[in-house]
């Protein structure tokens, strides 16, 4: 295990922030569900905040499919500000004066994090479709092994939206003593077909471009850019709401008066996505997408414990609050819903919360004032429980 | 639509307070149909309990959980079903039961999961309400029961004697009973005729028959 950090980066002013890779050596493997023994492997993560004497006070924060470790610092690709700068912070529900925060880049991601676009010792170039099909739970034991190295076993929160939420699932029903509070977002226990659906029409995108050369595209020097942007470009509608896109685009054109009568964007909504897919390439590996969007779909915790979710959580004592967003058709308010259920049939100590929005499936990375509340209450409370007030 | 509170919350109102002093310190409380989480807080500030709540009211979880207290959004005629036997030590349903689509369901479902409950209720029986249906010819509104019979929540109303009846047939015992009017409360010691003329509200707090 080794480990790197630079600290002079951009983070958000008044944040002591860290950002930092840790490499496990060939005698350090990460044993995935898929039987592989995956080494040596590399995490890249941020934290914020300061570790306290007895280390109770640390939150992980799990990041969505295609987000990475830049939850409250300038993204170093995009020079965007973090994506959760809206709840990490000074004086924020997630509050960086009183809690250490770490967040990790997930295996099989291309954000620093060991994935398909990294090298094969074994090879010596770069893994492709020879790495191995990752899960949640193996993206979550990477993420224990990350925080044992860095002296962390307790867990005072776990927090994360969509994929994000699912690895809070995991960590909680894995982990149950070492997770005091969890927070899932806008997430599902499993899949749905509808969602694996959306998956594949991505994932079939990406293949048939020419230059994906079955996984072999960085070797031969191209990316499968057209068919990474309309996968992108699909799976944005679905972090949308119908109203959403309406208030925003409505029936609009595009720089013009009336269409065009050809397949250019005409439409505003077209210019929008067509922009949102083309973005997207510059940042993200192809190929992470196949094998992210992969293990999503394989998420199934009731699966994993005898078809019956409430097994997941037997005994647990940790305190969950969830959170629904009510015009989110990814992961509607009863795929959460079904998670609170489970919960309850296990006694669990659970608060549920819906936001209503017309923002969809993203409003768990916008700014809501109700979210900011109610997990204001939710944390502070926890923390009081912990002894952190 | 079921978990609903018949009073807004201005001032504690007095069936929570007597609530309160029933409840053991310490002791796991499910409140169903919990509002804002006016008693849930007073349970956690003055007895210390483990307390839940289940609220049919977006808004009245928003606030529950905005002040740290553990509450779902669930409705009590069908999220009770979920519980284990014996999750609870207490489960309360104050100022709900009239407005359950199938409050003997309710009861049975709160007999399973905790050893003791608590209901309060509005008081059907009361001589206002008998005088203004007597007399006026009209469906009462009251104090207690603020709607017109067309925009009401509380579909089933009944009086004391009525209350009593369904509790010993879901199969509980009663412990004890208070009748509230006004500001005033008083131990009933059977429910007789005085009781159901009098009472604005009643609490009642009852275990499982063996």
């Amino acid at each position: 295990m080794s480990e790197t950090s630079q600290k002079d980066h951009p983070a958000q002013p008044d944040i002591k922030a860290t950002r930092a890779k840790m490499t496990f050596g060939p005698g350090e493997p990460l044993t995935l569900d898929c039987g592989v023994q995956l080494a040596p492997f590399t995490i890249a993560y941020e934290t914020y905040g300061t570790l306290n004497a007895d280390k109770s006070n640390v939150v992980l924060v799990c990041h969505a499919l295609t987000l990475d470790h830049h939850a409250a610092s300038q993204n170093p690709v995009t020079g965007k500000p973090g994506w959760w700068n809206s709840i990490i912070g000074p004086g924020l529900p997630l509050d960086t004066d009183r809690f250490f925060i770490v967040c990790q880049n997930v295996i099989g991601s291309c954000m620093g994090t060991t994935g398909p676009k990294e090298i094969n010792p074994r090879t010596g170039t770069a893994y492709g479709l020879n790495f191995p099909v990752i899960t949640i739970a193996d993206m979550v034991r990477a993420q224990a092994m990350c925080l044992e190295q860095l002296g962390i076993r307790d867990l005072f929160c776990v927090i994360g939206g969509s994929m994000g939420g699912m690895q809070v699932l995991q960590w909680a029903s894995a982990y149950p003593e070492r997770v005091f509070s969890a927070i899932p977002m806008a997430t599902a226990a499993r899949h749905s077909a509808q969602n694996i659906a959306f998956h594949e029409v991505g994932r079939q995108a990406i293949m048939a471009d020419a230059d994906w050369r079955m996984g072999d595209y960085i070797a031969a020097g191209v990316t499968p850019s057209k068919g990474l942007a309309v996968a992108r470009m699909a799976a944005h509608i679905t972090y949308l709401s119908e109203p959403a896109l309406h208030r925003k685009f409505g029936r609009n054109l595009q720089d013009r008066e009336k269409v065009t009568f050809g397949f250019d964007a005409d439409f505003q909504v077209e210019s929008y996505l067509r922009y949102q897919g083309s973005s997207f390439v510059d940042r993200f590996d192809a190929n992470s997408y196949l094998y992210i969007t992969r293990a999503m779909d394989y998420f199934d915790l009731a699966a994993d414990h005898g078809g019956v979710l409430a097994n997941a959580f037997r005994n647990t004592k940790t305190r969950f609050c969830l959170f629904s967003f009510s015009s989110d058709w990814l992961f509607p308010t009863s795929d959460n819903r079904q998670i609170v259920h489970a919960l309850n049939a296990a006694a669990a100590n659970v608060s549920f919360v819906e936001i209503e929005t017309d923002k969809g499936h993203d409003a768990f990375l916008l700014d809501e004032p109700e979210l900011f509340a109610t997990l204001n209450g939710f944390i502070g409370s926890a923390a009081r429980q912990r002894g952190l007030a | 639509m079921s978990v609903i509170r018949t009073n807004g919350p201005s001032s504690l109102r007095a069936d929570l307070n007597i609530i309160a002093g029933m409840i053991t310190p310490g002791a796991r409380v499910l409140d169903v149909g919990c509002g804002d989480g006016e008693l849930l807080d007073l349970l956690a500030r003055k007895r210390n309990v483990d307390g839940r709540g289940i609220e049919l009211s977006q808004e009245g979880v928003n606030a529950c959980v905005t002040r740290g207290l553990s509450v779902i959004q669930g409705d009590a005629d069908t999220d009770l079903r979920d519980y284990p036997d014996d999750a609870f030590d207490y489960v309360i349903l104050s100022q709900t039961i009239q407005a359950t689509w199938e409050p003997r369901e309710v009861l049975t479902q709160m007999r399973r999961i905790a050893r003791h409950s608590i209901v309060s209720l509005p008081n059907f029986g009361h001589w206002r309400v008998r005088l203004q249906l007597l007399l006026g010819g009209r469906m009462p509104v009251t104090k207690e029961l603020g709607h017109s019979w067309y925009d009401t929540p509380n579909i089933h109303l009944c009086t004391l004697y009525d209350f009593v009846d369904l509790a010993h047939e879901a199969g509980f015992r009663i412990d004890e009973a208070l009748s509230v009017t006004g500001s005033t409360s008083q131990p009933i010691g059977t429910v007789g005729r005085r009781a159901n003329l009098f009472a604005e509200l009643a609490v009642f707090s009852m275990s499982r028959q063996s």
